[in-house]
């Protein structure tokens, strides 16, 4: 346990250090949604009912934008082949940076996301519902998100390919995370979205540190 | 007693064959020495003997298992400095070498006294190549020998039977070529064991020296 706390540490205080990756991220995430009343009109019935799906895209798009980054400092310096030889299994390590990664980017978005709710004119009772959604999908996204960043090491334009690679499979946890917003807004109990979400988080817990453990073997060999 | 052995390794790179029918054993307290024209091998040789690549062929065996068998214990045991420093900018000498230690405090290690050291931990490691001063200097300030430095550290930080070192002495200035000497040879007389790849520029009393060129012609 400890060597696992030592990693998540370690790269925590790299995101806070550097502050590249937070600040990017949410700043991103702004940025998008407040583009989105200038593209479509401050029409505040449009907004209410476009907001959640709003919120759910630019926040997918943001997390994106620091995963090209999990493996591939750690790659450039020789870190990552210490990390494949510490004396714990390497899905361990991918599990650690992942959780890290999440602390640093995907926990602030579902934060800052009941703010941008408010532009978008999203109903407020339907905030707890909204960050509910979000902490539940981004770790989701994460882990699903680091199978391509395992991948893309060692190719030129890693970002590109990565965003090619994990958008396709980011779908599923959209389209739950949207359905539990919009059935919340109209006044039903969105449990059966969140559990699906939830059902999704630990699919992708099971398989994401084996399959990205995989793909940085490849790259190291 | 242990013992690190390799058994007719081949190595294929691509679609051609780097050594072929190469063996070593290295006894506890031992050194071997690779040498050999540039692309002979010896960064192949010291990856397959850490497990971070399998042998085309042949068998590297640690007291007679498979290294393969259980790649964890392996790594729990072996010390590998390549050519990559790992040195963090945004973190301290100190924090990036305290952190190379907590991630080698949970497996089973051998005691300290095992490994040649009175005792371990991120401070020895900094003191054992000089690096007390520059301990709160952030990595992204320190000249290429002093990131070199920083990396060797953790072989003093954390003990481990078994170095592999990979070039350890490029970028090294004289004087810590002589703290790298010494303590590989307190590794030693604590019965650890070094592999190490170099061009020279640093003698080893009593290494075995293994040329992978003569394994490079035989493969052709």
């Amino acid at each position: 346990m400890k060597p696992f706390l030592a990693i998540v540490r370690r790269d925590v205080r790299l995101a806070f250090r550097q502050g590249t990756d937070t600040l990017m991220t949410l700043a991103f995430f702004v940025i998008a949604v407040v583009l989105f009343p200038f593209g479509v009109g401050p029409e505040p019935n449009v907004l209410a009912r476009i907001g959640g799906g709003v919120v759910w895209v630019a926040a997918l798009l943001a997390s994106m934008l620091a995963l090209e980054r999990l493996f591939q400092t750690d790659y450039e310096d020789g870190g990552l082949e210490l990390l494949a030889l510490a004396p714990m299994p390497l899905q361990i390590v991918v599990l650690a940076k992942v959780l890290a990664h999440w602390l640093a980017t995907g926990l602030p978005l579902a934060v800052v996301a009941p703010m941008l709710g408010v532009l978008m004119n999203v109903p407020p009772d339907v905030f707890p519902v909204l960050v509910a959604a979000l902490l539940l999908g981004t770790p989701t996204l994460s882990l699903i998100g680091a199978i391509g960043a395992g991948l893309i090491l060692g190719a030129r334009r890693g970002g590109v390919l990565l965003a090619l690679l994990v958008l396709p499979l980011f779908i599923p946890v959209l389209v739950f995370g949207v359905s539990a917003v919009e059935v919340a807004a109209q006044g039903f109990s969105p449990k059966a979205s969140l559990l699906i979400l939830g059902g999704l988080l630990l699919a992708a817990l099971a398989l994401g540190p084996w399959a990205a453990a995989a793909a940085i073997r490849q790259a190291l060999e | 007693m242990s013992l690190f052995t390799g058994h007719d390794l081949i190595c294929i790179r691509g679609e051609r064959r780097v050594f072929a029918a190469v063996r070593f054993s290295l006894p506890a307290g031992g050194a071997l020495l690779l040498v050999g024209a540039n692309g002979t091998g010896k960064t192949s040789l010291l990856r397959l003997m850490a497990g971070l690549g399998r042998p085309a062929d042949g068998a590297i065996r640690w007291n007679d298992v498979d290294i393969a068998e259980d790649p964890e214990s392996h790594n729990a045991r072996l010390h590998f400095v390549g050519h990559g420093d790992a040195v963090k900018p945004a973190l301290t000498a100190r924090e990036n070498v305290a952190f190379w230690a907590a991630l080698r405090g949970g497996g089973d290690l051998p005691s300290p006294a095992e490994a040649g050291f009175a005792k371990a931990g991120p401070d020895a490691g900094l003191a054992a190549f000089a690096l007390g001063p520059l301990a709160s200097v952030p990595g992204r300030y320190l000249s290429a020998g002093q990131r070199r430095r920083v990396n060797l550290a953790r072989l003093a930080a954390a003990p481990a039977p078994l170095w592999l070192l990979d070039e350890p002495v490029s970028a090294l200035d004289s004087d810590s070529v002589a703290r790298l000497r010494n303590a590989i040879a307190r590794h030693r007389a604590g019965g650890g064991m070094v592999a190490l790849s170099s061009h020279g520029g640093l003698e080893i009393p009593d290494a075995v020296t293994l040329d992978l060129t003569d394994f490079a012609a035989a493969a052709a």
